[in-house]
Formats: structure tokens, C-alpha cells, sequence
């Protein structure tokens, strides 16, 4: 495997402090690689927002981080641990090395400048030696690259459709070409159609361009055909993680497994379709064990005592993928 | 004369919707009424509107004098006597202060309610109903919005052969809906999409018990918001009304003692006594309606709460604070927080694992709160 | 443009309604009034002036009322609005005029300050919410509650006397005539300073109330996230992305909360004697001078929807989407 290029490591983050505190992402372990696109799959409530948005300290109160490291690899240089960055650092750090591609792209484009205003306010921010004239031919190509004709430049955002404005996202997105793209449901808001003709326009710009992708989405049936790796998230911890293929053709997981069969399959054969019973565990209230045990159809007694660590299962395949349960037995934990 | 200030009543004209109240379902309701009154700016201003509602109640009784009562001391500063002073004929500013509170919150309830019933009748139907008629009430309501209205009750009342306080409140009521009847519309219309309304609607609910059981139970906030805004206006008009003497001079409300105040230069003689409790029992009335409103305001919209405890310890030791676009990291370590245990080797998952005696809680060891 | 033209269309409808009304507000007064005003003046009237009354007052029973409507249109059109009794035979038109400056310099002036003001401290108050900026919020409620003609008596109370730089009252020095002069100018503004204050810290508060609200409401829209991950400064992002889209609902508030305050700084005239159209207002009701009255309330009402328009147009130009091609 490539050199990582991301290390996020026992990162926890909780809402509010003290009693009052929902711990959102615990202990989460996981590494993005130099090139590759990793899914972050799981239902709603699972961390995996948390997980993007904690990691570049964007969450809104009264979100904290209450541990973990951030070790970010830059080409070339020195790892760094981006949570211990100062503010001033941290900005520099945003965007240059790490874009985010939001949720619904309905509101996160400013509805009171144009385009091009927004997509040279980085530019400058970034680089105020750059002239007026570079920005914007920059800001142009740009536009060009996501396919929007570059005379929308002076569009207002309401001016746009839906599609068109998270490609103008994703223009923004790559106009510093950082290392580390975070798309958080990026196509949740767009039709079937537009979301695989985005997604796919984002694969070719990944080859091209050569960043690595953070994607976060709840349809697993996305991740499978666009992404290299695979990380399921359940109740705020990774409880699987594995090469794409292989989640595809044996999820180990309980919780996978039930995420893969709640939707048709696109290729091969038939199957039939099985949705998880049971809803999301309460943040607040945890079961104790491994929290998915009861919605887990095949739980057994050690699961309501104990936490399962993520580790190497001894599946033939074992040294390339890492689970947390306790129907697979693990060799070593991951991570550390 | 107030400036609404109520963010509730923020409307945006190019999008026609507000802030929407984040209440989901109407059964919640109840739940959340009681939230109100834990809310600690509504419970302060709960708390002081009933003190003033009990002394407009009582206090004609319990004044030490009559108010309009000639005495011999002339312009006194307070004494034991008169807690309050003198005016220039010898009357008790304390009496006539207590005495005054009745008509002042007579007409400002009096004028809330007319006031919030017709904003009701207008701004519901015309949201609901929609069409031509939401276009006649809407340039209706926004003709009352842009005409001064203070001018106007001035006008109005001036012609009037006897300015009674119920007259002059209906007369308040009627000039100042307008502003709670366009945001209510608002409301409307944004409620009327909502799934449950829709629903009732299908199932071929009549118009009136939608609007009843349906509409008025989630519009019960800003319809609250909107009485005590007028509430506030209400009683500023009174007061202004009878401070510049449009009024009687001879029924008593606070607006009445300023007017003799000005008029007999208690300035000129220094008679701060005179002027003063007035004005802040004004201002300490406006002040608890105020914070009834943000209360209200704050539960509707939750994002206006603030946000508790904002500074934070890190484990080092030093304060941060919690701001938007970075998040606080309270400790920077990559040690685990929980005790995960690794799952053994060979498993049998038959028979029952070897337990480890698991903590109650295995979310324990909990960082630097 | 449509909607720039739409609006108008809304102000000359409400201008029309504000004539028709004060068309009618006399016409409701039960009795004769004329009569009673014609006791009250004890032939200091002429008849011309109480035949005038009668016009006023839609007494004169020769005419229905749809040609007094349109007598009464035809009047306003020619600028006439009537004699006043207290300046008799001064038209009311007059008198306005010469006092209408004032207020319109005096209240205009404090306004646009009070509102930049305003939402220059809500921004910093709803920007860093938890710090000292939160102080302000209790004082600016009390402040807002209290009626700004009592915050004037007090600022008399506390600031003018025999040796105060503040005058008490008045426009100008008494010893000066009305001109464009060295001595004329520093002594109105010395005159209207106290007043100024008084409305700017009554009015001051409201704006900084909703700035701030719109400012923690607008704070936790995505854009803002965006414009913290793209690494903008804080500046930036508080201003460009934050302040920039909460002072939309602002600016319409501002049109909206136009006619409460104009309503509050007549009163602040009338304690300062101040010689604006609120001091002239309060002579008017004095003396039951109806003709004066209405016509100070009909310059107020276009004043005020004058002022609308004019706010109308910065919400045009400052938010895209009301800009709509066709």
C-alpha cells in the first residue's frame, strides 16, 4: 500500500461537556492513503459528518475535540499534527492542503456574491501576492475543468441549478489542489443521473490531479463502485474497514453486511433485499459491549460485556482489512 | 416607539418565510411549554409583569393617598410621608403612581388583545386561504405597516370628544395589528406545506379545524411574541398620549404624572422625584415584556440560546473558547478513551467467552469536562 | 426593476390610503366642531377662515362627499393644505415647510447613525458571542424599553443648566435669525446635539438586538463553515460572509421600524421645544388647530414612505436575488 497521507488517531469528539456530553466519534483510528478515495459509510447519527468535520476543527459548537491526533503527511515534507496547529496555521493549512466538498450545495455557496467572488477570495487568502488578473483566469479554469462554462463567472449562486453549483463546489474545491479532498454527501441533493456524472467527473479529476478523497456518504451502492477502501461507522466508532471489493463480496460485520443488503446490488447476481431492524443507537445512552449488538442478528454473549477492538480478522485476506467484532477473531488491534 | 426587535419578526421579503419554529410535531407541545417557563429570561420577566399585574389590581387600594388629593407640602422631595414627594399642588407621587398602574395595564393588555385577534383573523387567513384574498389583506396590513402610527393615534384620538382608556386602547389596537398579522401570514404559509397540515388537508379535514387544531397550536409563539410586542407599544402610546396631553389630565396613569411634570417645569425646579419613578416603571415594565420575548424567542428558535458554558479548560491547563470554524481541542492526545478489548484468537462462539468483569459504563474515563 | 416598480406602486397606493384616511378623520368627528372652534376663538376668525373650516370638515352641506373628495385632491395637488387657526391666516403649507428641515435633518441624521451604529456593535455582540459584548445585551433592553421623551427629560435634568454647554431648548440662539452663516450653523448644532443623543441611545439599541440575532442565526449557515474550511480570516468570514447576509433582514427592518421611530422622536422635539414638525404637532393639539395637524401628519406619513422606498432601494442593491433578470 501507498504511503498515508492522513493518520487520524483515537480521535474523539463529543457534543456539549461533562454529563451533558454526547460522544460522537470515539476512538476513531483510520488512515487515508496517498491517491486513494475512502468511503466513509453509515446510517445517520453513525459519527461520520462528526468524524470530516472534527478532523479539520469545523465543527460548530458546541462541538469539542476531547482527544486524538491528526498526523498529516504533506509531499514532501514533515508530518504535522493538524489539532495542535495555531489558528493562524490552521488557516493556512485549510483549503492549501485539505478542501471540503459540503453537504447540500443548496446553502453553502454565499447567496450574496458571485461565483467568482467566492472562488477568488481563496486565491487571495491563500496567496496575496497573486494578481487580480491570475485569480481570475485561475477561478476561469477552474470552472472550466468542473464543466461550467467560465462566462458564468459572474453568476449569483441562485442564478445556478443544484448540479451546477456542486460543481462550482468542487472547482472551489480543487482550486489550491490540495492533498485531501473531504466530500460530505456531496450528491445526496442531486438527481441519480447528475450524482454519477459528478462523481464520475470527480474519479477523472482524481487521476488527473492526484489528490486522495475522504467520501462520506450513507448509500454504500456509491461507495462500492467509486471508492478504493471502505470504513463503516456505527455509533460513533469504525467497525469495519476493508478494500472495497472486499466489503462487496464479504462484509464481516453484522452491521456491513446489513447495510449492504438493504440495496440492490448493481452488477451480479440477485439478492434479495433485507433492511436492519432495530434504529441507530442513542448517543446518549449506549448499549454496553459492542453497540450494535442489539440490532445484530447473530450476537452472542461476550458482545453486551465488552468492546471489540478494531483488528486483522484471520480471514485469508486478513492483512488488508480490520474489523471490531467479536464473531472475528482478530490477530492485532489496528492502529497502535 | 420602540423598535420591534424580535428576530421572529425578521422578515425576509425576498423569500417571503422566516426563521421557521423548530417545533416538529404538534404533540410536543406541551413538553415544551414547560421549557418556556424554565427559559431564565422568561421566568425574570414573568416574574416582574405579575408583580405589576397584582399592583394594577391592588393598587388603588393600597395607595397611601388619593391621588389627585391637594396637600399642604408643595414640592417636596420623598420623605416618609410621601415615599415619593410632592407635586405642586401637594399630591402624593407615590399614590398616583400606584393608582396609574391600572389604567396603564388596562390599555396595554386591552389593546394587546384587539390588536392580536385581528392579526390572527387577517394574517392566518390570508396565509392560508392564499390568492386574491392574501393579496387584498397582505396590501391592507402592509398599509398599516408603512403609515406612522403614533402620528396616527395622535390624530385620531384628538378628535375624540372623551378619550377614555377603553377607547384609546381599541383605538391603539386597531392602528398596530398590522405588524403581527404580516408575520403571522409568513408563518402560515410555511406551516401550511408541512407535512401534518398537508395530511389533515387530504384526509378532507374542514378548512376551520385545520386552521384550529392544526395551524393555531404551533403558531402559539409568535402569536405570544406578537401580543406582548403590542403590549409594550400599547402602553408607550398611552403614555405618550397623555404625557403631551391629548388625554385626560384627570384620570391617572404614569403618562399623566410626566404631563404635570413637564407642564409645572419640575425640571426648572429640580424636582427629579417627580419625573423619575415614572419613567422606570416604564422602562422596568418594557424590560420585563422584552425578556418575555427573547425567551420566546429564543424557544423558537434554539439557535438564539446561548450557548451555556462558551470557555473551556484544556487538559493543559489553558482557557479556549468555544467560536464558530474551530472547534476547541481539549486534549491533543492519541490515547484511547475506552478500554476496547481485543477480540482472542480462537474463538469459540459457542461457548461463552471468558468474560472480563466490563465497568457499568464502558464509556469511562471521561477528559478534562 | 420589477420589483423596484412594484414597490412604487405599493407606495403611491399607501400614499393614497394616508390621504383618504385623513380625508375622513374629520368627517367622523361627532357634533359640530367648527361651531365649538368658533366659541373657542371668539370672533378671531374670519368668516373666510370658518367657511374654510366647514370645507375642512365636510360640513358644508351644499357639496356630497365625493366632491369634496375630489375638491379636496385638487386642494392637496395645489399645495394647499389649509390656514392654520393657531398662525392664522398662515397656510398650513408654510408653516410646515419652515419646520420640516429641522426635523428631517435632526431625525434623519441620528437614524442613519443610530442604524450603522447599531448593527456595527450587533455584529461584534452576535460575532463573539461569551465575550464582554454580551454586557451590552441587558442594557440595551433596558435602554430600548425606556420612552425616548423621558430619556430627554432626564438628559435635561442631568446635562443643561445655567453653565452647561448643552442648551435646554430651542433650536438656534434666540438672539440669531435663520441663515447659512458662521454664527448661525455652530449654534444649531449645539441645539441639536442634546436631542441627537437622546434619540441615538433610545433607538441605538434595537438595531444592535437584531443585528446580533441575525448575526448568531446566520452564523450557523453553511456558508459560514465553507468560509471558516476555505481558511479566510476571521475578518473575512464575519464580515463578507456573515454581517454581509444578516443585514439583509436588517435593512428591511429598518424600513419597517421607520414609522415607530419617527413616532418616538416627535415626542423628543416636544421636550427639547425643538422647532421640527413634533414640536409643531404639540402646539397644534393645544389649540384643536385640525388643519395643521393633519397636514403634519400627512408630510410624516410621505416623509416616512419616502424613506421606505429609499430603503427598498439598498435592499435592491444589496441582495442578488431580489434582482431577478425580467
Amino acid at each position: 500500500m501507498s504511503e498515508p497521507v492522513l493518520e487520524i488517531r483515537n480521535l474523539n469528539v463529543a457534543y456539549g461537556l461533562g454529563d451533558q456530553a454526547v460522544r460522537a466519534v470515539r476512538d476513531v483510528n483510520l488512515t487515508l492513503h496517498r491517491g486513494e478515495v475512502l468511503g466513509l459509510a453509515g446510517e445517520s447519527g453513525s459519527g461520520k459528518s462528526t468524524l470530516a468535520y472534527g478532523l479539520t476543527r469545523l465543527l460548530p459548537p458546541p462541538g469539542v475535540i476531547t482527544g486524538g491526533e491528526v498526523i498529516y503527511h504533506p509531499d514532501g515534507g514533515e508530518a504535522y499534527d493538524v489539532l495542535a496547529l495555531s489558528d493562524a496555521a490552521l488557516r493556512r493549512f485549510r483549503w492549501n492542503e485539505t478542501a471540503i466538498v459540503f453537504q447540500g450545495a443548496m446553502n453553502s455557496l454565499n447567496p450574496v456574491h458571485k461565483i467568482s467572488t467566492q472562488l477568488t477570495d481563496v486565491l487571495k487568502a491563500h496567496d496575496p501576492r497573486m494578481s487580480e488578473h491570475s485569480r481570475n483566469a485561475r477561478a476561469r479554469e477552474m470552472l472550466k475543468l468542473v464543466g461550467i462554462s467560465p462566462d458564468r463567472m459572474d453568476a449569483y449562486p441562485h442564478q445556478l441549478s443544484g448540479g451546477m453549483r456542486q460543481r462550482v463546489m468542487i472547482g472551489m474545491a480543487l482550486i489550491l489542489q490540495p492533498q485531501v479532498v473531504i466530500m460530505d454527501e456531496p450528491t445526496t441533493a442531486l438527481d441519480v443521473v447528475m450524482q454519477r456524472q459528478i462523481l464520475g467527473q470527480l474519479i477523472e479529476l482524481r487521476e488527473r490531479l492526484g489528490f486522495s478523497v475522504i467520501f462520506i456518504t450513507h448509500d454504500l451502492s456509491l461507495l462500492v463502485e467509486f471508492s478504493n477502501r471502505i470504513a463503516i461507522m456505527y455509533g460513533g466508532r469504525i467497525v469495519e474497514e476493508a478494500p472495497a471489493a472486499a466489503i462487496y463480496r464479504d462484509a464481516l460485520h453484522p452491521y456491513s453486511a446489513g447495510l449492504l443488503g438493504s440495496f440492490p446490488a448493481l452488477r451480479g447476481p440477485r439478492r434479495e433485499l433485507t433492511g436492519i431492524p432495530g434504529s441507530p443507537p442513542d448517543l446518549k445512552g449506549m448499549p454496553t459491549g459492542c453497540s450494535f449488538h442489539p440490532r445484530c442478528p447473530k450476537a452472542f454473549d461476550p458482545c453486551a460485556g465488552n468492546i471489540p477492538v478494531l483488528g486483522r480478522p484471520g480471514t485469508p485476506d486478513g492483512a488488508t482489512r480490520s474489523v471490531a467484532c467479536w464473531l472475528h477473531p482478530t490477530a492485532q488491534p489496528v492502529g497502535r | 416607539m420602540t423598535i420591534p426587535t424580535s428576530s421572529i419578526e425578521q422578515v425576509i421579503p425576498a423569500q417571503g418565510a422566516m426563521a421557521q419554529p423548530e417545533t416538529g410535531k404538534p404533540t410536543k407541545a406541551k413538553r415544551q411549554r414547560f421549557r418556556f417557563v424554565a427559559n431564565k429570561k422568561a421566568a425574570t420577566g414573568l416574574v416582574i409583569l405579575g408583580i405589576y399585574v397584582l399592583l394594577a389590581i391592588i393598587g388603588p387600594w393600597i395607595a397611601p393617598y388619593d391621588p389627585g388629593a391637594r396637600g399642604n407640602d408643595l414640592v417636596q422631595p420623598p420623605s416618609t410621608e410621601h415615599w415619593m414627594g410632592t407635586t405642586h399642588l401637594g399630591q402624593d407621587v407615590f399614590s398616583q403612581l400606584l393608582t396609574g398602574t391600572r389604567s396603564v395595564m388596562f390599555v396595554g393588555f386591552f389593546a394587546g388583545i384587539v390588536a392580536t385577534v385581528l392579526s390572527v383573523l387577517i394574517g392566518v387567513t390570508a396565509g392560508y386561504v392564499g390568492g386574491k384574498t392574501d393579496e387584498a389583506l397582505s396590501a391592507i396590513s402592509n398599509v398599516f405597516l408603512v403609515i406612522p402610527a403614533l402620528p396616527l393615534i395622535i390624530i385620531i384620538t384628538s378628535t375624540l370628544e372623551s378619550a377614555e382608556d377603553w377607547l384609546i386602547a381599541l383605538v391603539i389596537g386597531l392602528t398596530s395589528w398590522s405588524w403581527n398579522a404580516r408575520v403571522l401570514r409568513a408563518q402560515t404559509l410555511s406551516l401550511r406545506r408541512r407535512d401534518f397540515v398537508e395530511a389533515a388537508r387530504a384526509t378532507g379535514e374542514r378548512t376551520w379545524r385545520v386552521i384550529v387544531f392544526e395551524l393555531l397550536p404551533n403558531l402559539t409563539a409568535v402569536i405570544a411574541s406578537g401580543f406582548v410586542g403590542t403590549v409594550i407599544f400599547a402602553v408607550l402610546s398611552e403614555i405618550t398620549l397623555a404625557f403631551i396631553g391629548v388625554t385626560s389630565a384627570t384620570t391617572w396613569n404614569w403618562g399623566t404624572i410626566l404631563f404635570w411634570a413637564q407642564g409645572q417645569q419640575a425640571l426648572a425646579q429640580s424636582a427629579w422625584w417627580w419625573f423619575v419613578p415614572a419613567g422606570l416603571a416604564i422602562a422596568i415594565l418594557g424590560t420585563s415584556l422584552s425578556l418575555i420575548n427573547f425567551g420566546i424567542d429564543e424557544f423558537v428558535s434554539p439557535r438564539l440560546r446561548s450557548a451555556g458554558k462558551t470557555k473551556l479548560k484544556t487538559a493543559d491547563g489553558k482557557t479556549v473558547r468555544m467560536r464558530i470554524g474551530f472547534t476547541p481541542v481539549l486534549n491533543n492526545s492519541a490515547a484511547p478513551h475506552t478500554h476496547a478489548t481485543p477480540t482472542p484468537v480462537v474463538p469459540t462462539p459457542v461457548a461463552p467467552t471468558p468474560v472480563v468483569p466490563a465497568p457499568a459504563d464502558p464509556q469511562q474515563k471521561e477528559v478534562a469536562p | 426593476m420589477k420589483y423596484f416598480l412594484q414597490r412604487l406602486a405599493f407606495y403611491l397606493f399607501t400614499a393614497w390610503a394616508a390621504v383618504t384616511l385623513n380625508f375622513f378623520i374629520p368627517r367622523m368627528i361627532p357634533g359640530d366642531p367648527v361651531q365649538s372652534l368658533v366659541t373657542k376663538y371668539q370672533g378671531q376668525l374670519s368668516s373666510q377662515a370658518i367657511e374654510a373650516l366647514y370645507v375642512l370638515f365636510g360640513l358644508d352641506k351644499d357639496a356630497n362627499i365625493w366632491q369634496e373628495y375630489v375638491a379636496y385632491w385638487k386642494q392637496l395637488f395645489s399645495g394647499d393644505l389649509g390656514l392654520s387657526f393657531t398662525f392664522f391666516p398662515t397656510p398650513v403649507s408654510e408653516i410646515i415647510s419652515s419646520s420640516l428641515p429641522w426635523t428631517l435633518l435632526l431625525v434623519g441624521i441620528t437614524t442613519v447613525i443610530s442604524f450603522f451604529l447599531g448593527t456595527g456593535l450587533g455584529i461584534l455582540a452576535g460575532w463573539r458571542r461569551g465575550s464582554w459584548t454580551d454586557g451590552l445585551l441587558p442594557v440595551t433592553t433596558f435602554l430600548s424599553s425606556v420612552p425616548y421623551f423621558w430619556l430627554g427629560i432626564i438628559a435635561i435634568y442631568l446635562l443643561t443648566g445655567p453653565d452647561s454647554f448643552f442648551p435646554s431648548s430651542g433650536g438656534f440662539d434666540s438672539g440669531l435669525v435663520p441663515a447659512w452663516d458662521q454664527y448661525f450653523i455652530p449654534s444649531a448644532i449645539q441645539h441639536s446635539l442634546l436631542p441627537a443623543l437622546t434619540i441615538l441611545i433610545s433607538s441605538v439599541s434595537g438595531w444592535i438586538l437584531s443585528m446580533r440575532n441575525m448575526m448568531v442565526t446566520v452564523a450557523s449557515e453553511d456558508y459560514i463553515t465553507v468560509a471558516h474550511a476555505k481558511g479566510l480570516t476571521d475578518r473575512r468570514v464575519a464580515m463578507s460572509y456573515a454581517a454581509r447576509n444578516a443585514l439583509l433582514p436588517n435593512v428591511s427592518g429598518f424600513a419597517l421600524s421607520l414609522g415607530f421611530i419617527v413616532g418616538g422622536t416627535l415626542l423628543v422635539e416636544i421636550v427639547f421645544s425643538y422647532p421640527g414638525v413634533g414640536f409643531q404637532l404639540f402646539q397644534a393639539l393645544g389649540a384643536s388647530d385640525y388643519p395643521l395637524m393633519q397636514g403634519i401628519f400627512l408630510i410624516i406619513t410621505i416623509s416616512v414612505l419616502v424613506a421606505n422606498l429609499l430603503a427598498d432601494i439598498a435592499y435592491l442593491l444589496l441582495d442578488p436575488r431580489t434582482r431577478k433578470e425580467g
